[in-house]
């Protein structure tokens, strides 16, 4: 009982990292995907790593896992008919939404008219009220409730969701509702708002809740699927899901709230570039995981990603702690086109998917993409390694050259640009979650993966000034080293909206003891021993008046000597540094959390061979590229066959089996102990 | 003349740029623009700017032309008014549309202007006005129905130095909050408005870093052409040289009066186009006058014209030579100081349905349904039982027009990121209960494409207080077009605690309201477009379902036919359909619902209210 196990499933391949606990070695694999039942290529894979590492599934003690179905549900629109409960006179919550249209004057006469996620027609009343205080002011009218529940269930809803005006304030009335519901369908899966998100907001709280309904039963099917099937080959097992924050999550928990997991797949690809990042040596990081249709960033400060209050998936932005991931529709396989109005070239965010796809992957495409645009400057060798597919370089020219022909400019010329505009795209996305927080990227390691961020990276890291860019072994799997080296981690949190002088530090230390037990049960639970708990404490703080919180760290020792003002003041500092001014304005609370995690995994990442600096073992051919306007000649590596301490001159082109990796001239790359490659400015060479 | 002062007085060179690095450019100064709507949103406090977003953000060059905005430039007018200097570290704050040609269009809206300097130099503008809570005045919110000049309506800031070379005039700044209700959400809303003008200067001299001043300024050159060249295009192909009229109507200006009317012809010549509003009604002695600066028209104008074309591109200045605006001097929409403004609102919104209304008689892919009311706003104000004084200012919507593209949304906003203030919030910090926030069914016109449905949202006081409303379109329709129907007017009314009933005038101040009083806030639905009589029977049934379209109005409206169960009956829908093709006549591309003539004679019976009086011009 000594293996863990973190798996991610991504779009084309289910990738598997397992490690042993005693001694920190690893065994990697990957298998096809199995979209229809994607626990089917997990379970593949389970039993393919286990001959692979010569062990019995029974020693699989904890298995970790990153899954992107509960958002794939959303964004294929395959979720379940949901059927929402909500106070009388407020049926059209989502139809009405918060009346938003979005691009700018003069956006509504294109904007397409959306559809909610609950349809109206399966959406009842409830005659209750509870006022903003919580004081009920009309009692729940049981015998209309059973009335309407008929009509969801002759609609045949599969979840049903009861979000009630002001039920953050108390929910005794949705707790009701909840009971009657279950008893006239027995089975259904019911999400209240109360326990989703117990925050003020009436559409925000309601459609996060109904986006849970909407996911459940896919979520759980499929989870509950797993368990079994995985149980039946390993016996006792601990099994976690990824939570969109980065923590962990059992089946019995991810099952009620998916709405947690709906970023699992991009906080497994952060938890793993922050793990390897930091065995080299590296923990303020900004990561930049980049696909076929879009790049997610993020940014690490110390070791620890940020995290956000929102999620976005698709057209909808759902409250819910997660990563700080950006997602700018920016990837490999991103359309270029030129409006004739305009004559601007526009990159995305149409993407040409994984079919057809690009035009040099030879399935039909004819589209102009980015990864059309690599093959023509030569970034791409049409011979990838390992001979799975063999680029259509003709057609990449053929296809960028529509896009040369409508600027007036020759192919080469209209390819950088290509890859110039889709770098800058992601360079806004880079920036949002540095310079726009504060923070100067200059201090700062960007890490590239995915399958086309090793390719972009080095360009990022020169328009960032980040050094330096760090592009990890198997760059393309990086999400299941996440998953496997990610900790468990609790978090209760509680709205109690107070001013400083409506409180005091005693009544504030009160409640965070409180929550900090209840955060240290739930790990109990999940076998972890008081001793190797870390705990921390989190105000969401603001001054009276504005809509937006800051959260700032708190400890209860200080709370006891110095009382709320020293949180105020470190709010204040974080104000400034934000928004450029602070405020005399009161202070108000407005979230207490306490924050549980385990202690660091042991787990530490393979080393490779010490070479002797010199990479020309790895030498594999040469390619012809163009950057900035200039020939050069870069010669091209088998990144397998690189060592500990060797240094690769740009401009040079490293491939491996899942991605390729760009070093552009007048840079160089030096291979860690870990087998990471470390860019660097020529001009940052040690001497 | 403003006399601007640069340690730098080389002039900018300018180089050849590539294209790539025009659209790079193009894209950091869009993401500029997108941060200084988040900077504001978090630090602001009053739910107009926080919560709904009543604000307009700008960037310009150095000439002060806008590179990215919504509004247009006002920067040249102000600089030729503003008799001072411009320094670096210099903020203006002005808050009096007279003094900048319009770029404000009442004393409500506080516009922030700062020049971004770069290595001694003015390397462009950045700019932002927001909707203030409260400015002062006779009334709360600050918009007196009843004022006939711009001196009742609260402090009017002239173009005046906030900060001086980096320094704050704390002084001014505590004289001006001294004017008005709500200084807590005035000074903080100024600060982050401000932050925000801010921000954008940080990221236009990143820029000049990044890409050195003078191919920075080569490239808004290049950015200011293409906007042009693109506009010269559509304007060649799509704008005839025959004139083209549209009309349209203000219902009343608060007083019993009018309605006003707005005349607009457009025509082409000699490549430009020229936008004429001769015709239009004489201002008003009351404060419906809508001061419009030329420039902001044209982004409007301009900003119809692309949307279809090209989504993504970034609107500026660059084609302002290409069309003339021409408003007559003492008109409602060009008033001579000191005329009242504060309640503009409403001609602002009719503009677009009449910018909609003239593009669209030759372009069916232009032409949408009439869906602008106006920003229906409501004021709520009083004394708590703890003796603390509260004050709401909220903006409404009703319904978007149905358009080319489809349904127009119910109860969704016409005007950019606005978005409403969520009722558990208005619960929280206001003595109000929500007893209804849904929208009207049958409230958006019928159409091949429906308009929008309007909003009733039922307010119940729960603290006595007095209430203002500022709304249009209660009188004349939200024009249906192609054969679609007109919304529905809007209409206010109170229902006391005695269960009598009241009806509002749409523009109304100091109506007071006790605890357990009911206010319901209907608003306006948007114009349908395109035959009701060709839309999916199967489409409309289950409308009728969701309660947007009822049983009654499928039938009357769109000819289909439900049995009790809300089923489709084929053969009567069939019948019915045809024997309303046969009876309704032709089709005209606008309907109106009603002339002015009917809509006098059956305004009391149909609203409730008296006919305004047609108004009275010395």
């Amino acid at each position: 009982m000594q293996y863990r196990l973190g798996v991610d499933v991504g779009g084309t391949f289910t990738d598997l990292l397992l490690i042993d606990q005693s001694t920190g070695t690893t065994v990697r694999d990957k298998v096809p995907s199995t979209p229809a039942d994607p626990s089917i290529a997990v379970v593949n894979g389970l039993e393919r790593i286990c001959s692979k590492a010569n062990i019995s599934a029974t020693e699989i003690a904890h298995l970790m896992h990153g899954t992107t179905v509960a958002t794939n549900a959303i964004l294929e629109g395959k979720g379940a008919r949901v059927g929402l409960i909500v106070t009388e006179g407020f049926k059209q919550i989502l139809q009405v939404a918060r009346s938003f249209v979005p691009g700018g004057l003069a956006g509504w006469i294109i904007w397409p008219k959306p559809e909610p996620l609950a349809k109206l027609e399966d959406t009842i009343e409830a005659k209750e009220r509870i006022d903003a205080r919580g004081n009920v002011i009309r009692e729940l009218d049981v015998v209309k409730l059973r009335e309407d529940l008929e009509i969801l269930k002759a609609n045949n809803v599969e979840a049903v969701t009861i979000s009630l005006i002001n039920s953050f304030s108390n929910d005794t009335h949705e707790q009701k509702i909840a009971e009657i519901v279950s008893e006239v369908f027995p089975e259904i899966p019911i999400s209240l708002s109360s326990k989703i998100l117990p925050e003020i907001k009436e559409y925000e709280r309601t459609l996060t809740t109904v986006a849970n309904s909407y996911v459940r039963p896919t979520a759980s099917r499929y989870l509950n699927r797993l368990d079994s099937e995985l149980k039946s080959r390993t016996g006792e097992l601990l099994f976690h899901i990824l939570r969109s924050d980065g923590g962990l999550m059992g089946v019995d928990v991810a099952s009620q709230a998916p709405v947690s997991m709906l970023m699992s797949g991009p906080a497994g690809g952060v938890s793993g570039a922050v793990w390897i990042a930091s065995q080299a040596g590296y923990k303020n990081l900004l990561t930049l995981d980049m696909g076929g249709t879009s790049t997610d960033v993020a940014l690490v400060q110390n070791g620890v990603a940020s995290i956000g209050r929102e999620t976005s998936v698709g057209d909808l932005t759902i409250r819910s702690s997660s990563v700080d991931v950006r997602t700018v529709g920016a990837g490999g396989g991103s359309i270029a086109h030129v409006p004739e109005l305009t004559k601007a070239l526009r990159v995305g965010p149409q993407s040409a998917g994984a079919v057809p796809g690009p035009a040099s992957y030879g399935h039909g495409g004819t589209q102009p993409t980015v990864t059309d645009a690599n093959v023509v400057l030569g970034y791409l060798p049409t011979s990838l390694l390992g001979g799975e597919m063999q680029l259509d370089r003709e057609a990449a020219f053929k296809a960028v050259g529509t896009v040369a022909d409508a600027l007036g400019v020759d192919v080469y010329s209209a390819a950088a640009g290509i890859v110039n505009i889709v770098n800058e795209n992601m360079f806004g996305a880079l920036r949002l979650v540095s310079v726009q927080q504060g923070y100067d990227p200059r201090d700062y390691a960007l890490i590239g993966f995915g399958g086309a961020g090793p390719l972009h990276a080095n360009a990022l890291g020169s328009l960032m000034s980040s050094w330096p860019v760090i592009i990890p072994p198997s760059p393309g799997v990086l999400c299941a080293y996440g998953d496997a080296t990610t900790t468990l981690r609790a978090e209760s949190s509680r709205t109690f909206i107070r001013q400083f002088s409506d409180t005091s530090a005693e009544e504030v230390v009160k409640q965070l003891q409180d929550l900090l037990l209840e955060a240290k049960t739930e790990l109990t639970k999940e076998g972890v021993t008081e001793d190797e708990m870390e705990e921390r404490f989190e105000l969401d703080l603001r001054y009276h008046g504005q809509g937006f919180e800051v959260t700032t760290q708190v400890s209860i020792g200080e709370l006891k000597t110095e009382g709320l003002k020293a949180a105020g003041d470190r709010f204040d500092r974080e104000h400034e540094r934000l928004f450029t001014f602070a405020l005399d304005s009161q202070h108000e609370i407005v979230n207490l959390r306490a924050v549980v995690t385990a202690k660091d995994s042991i787990v530490s990442a393979p080393t490779i061979n010490q070479g002797d600096g010199d990479p020309s073992q790895a030498i594999s051919g040469e390619s012809e590229i163009r950057y900035a306007g200039e020939i050069y000649i870069a010669k091209i590596y088998n990144r397998q066959l690189l060592e500990s301490g060797d240094t690769i001159e740009g401009p040079a082109i490293l491939v491996e089996m899942d991605s390729t990796t760009l070093i552009i001239p007048g840079h160089f790359g030096k291979i860690d102990n870990f087998g990471n490659v470390l860019i660097r400015p020529n001009t940052q060479r040690e001497a | 003349m403003a006399q601007i002062v640069q340690t730098n007085t080389a002039p900018i060179e300018r180089t050849d740029i590539d294209t790539i690095t025009v659209d790079i450019v193009e894209n950091a100064l869009r993401n500029a623009r997108y941060e200084m709507d988040a900077v504001l949103f978090r630090t602001a406090m009053s739910p107009g700017i926080r919560e709904q977003h009543d604000e307009f953000p700008l960037i310009a060059d150095p000439d002060g032309k806008m590179v990215v905005g919504q509004f247009g430039s006002f920067i040249g007018g102000f600089l030729d008014n503003y008799k001072g200097t411009v320094e670096e570290g210099d903020v203006f704050l002005t808050s009096d549309p007279y003094s900048c040609d319009g770029a404000i269009s009442h004393a409500n809206d506080w516009l922030v202007l700062m020049p971004i300097y770069f290595e001694g130099r003015i390397v462009g503008w950045s700019a932002m006005f927001g909707h203030m809570t409260d400015v002062g005045g006779k009334v709360p919110g600050s918009l007196p129905t009843d004022a006939e000049s711009i001196h009742e309506e609260g402090v009017v800031i002239p173009p005046v130095k906030l900060y001086k070379k980096g320094e704050l005039n704390e002084e001014m700044l505590n004289l001006i909050l001294n004017q008005v209700r709500m200084k807590q959400w005035n000074r903080s809303d100024l600060n982050a408005i401000v932050a925000a003008c801010r921000t954008a200067g940080r990221r236009v001299t990143e820029l000049c870093s990044r890409f050195g001043t003078s191919t920075y300024i080569s490239v808004l050159d290049a950015l200011l052409d293409r906007n042009f060249r693109a506009m010269s295009q559509l304007i060649a192909t799509s704008i005839s040289e025959e004139k083209l009229n549209f009309v349209d109507y203000l219902d009343d200006d608060g007083m019993g009066f009018g309605p006003y009317k707005i005349s607009c012809t457009m025509w082409r010549e000699n490549g430009k186009v020229i936008l004429d509003f001769e015709g239009t009604d004489p201002q008003s002695k009351g404060p419906i006058n809508f001061y419009l600066n030329e420039n902001m028209l044209k982004m409007f104008f301009g900003i119809y014209m692309i949307m279809v074309f090209d989504p993504q591109i970034l609107w500026n200045d660059g084609f302002y030579p290409l069309v003339e605006v021409r408003i007559p001097k003492g008109s409602l929409l060009k008033p001579i100081y000191p005329a009242a403004l504060s309640c503009r609102t409403h001609a602002l919104g009719r503009i677009f349905d009449i910018l909609g209304g003239l593009l669209g008689q030759r372009q069916p892919e232009f032409l949408n349904a009439a869906g602008f009311s106006s920003s229906p706003h409501l004021m709520y104000s009083g004394t708590d039982k703890n003796g603390e004084w509260f004050q709401l200012y909220q903006i409404g919507f009703g319904g978007i027009p149905g358009r080319p593209f489809g349904d127009g949304p119910d109860g969704h906003s016409l005007w950019p990121s606005f978005t409403n203030v969520p009722n558990e919030f208005l619960e929280a910090y206001f003595p109000l209960l929500i007893e209804r926030y849904e929208t009207v069914a049958d409230s958006g016109g019928a159409g091949l494409f429906r308009g929008g449905n309007g909003i009733d949202i039922a307010y119940r006081f729960l603290e006595p207080g007095d209430i203002s409303i500022h709304d249009d379109r209660w009188f004349t329709y939200p024009w249906g077009v192609n054969g679609g129907l007109p919304g529905r007017r809007s209409t206010k009314y109170l229902i006391r605690t005695d269960g009598s009933k009241q009806v509002l005038p749409s523009k109304c101040d100091k109506i007071h309201v006790n605890k357990g009083d009911i206010l319901h806030y209907v608003t306006w639905g948007g114009g349908g477009w395109g035959d009701p009589l060709a839309r999916d029977p199967e489409l409309v049934a289950l409308e009728v379902k969701r309660g947007l379209v009822t049983k009654q109005g499928a039938q009357s409206n769109y000819g289909v036919v439900l049995t009790n169960d809300l089923n489709i009956d084929k053969v009567a829908t069939e019948a019915l359909r045809d024997k309303m093709r046969s009876t309704r006549g032709n089709i005209n591309i606008f309907n109106f619902g009603a002339t002015l003539e009917e809509l006098r004679e059956n305004c009391e019976t149909e609203t409730g209210m008296i006919a305004p009086k047609p108004p009275q011009f010395a």
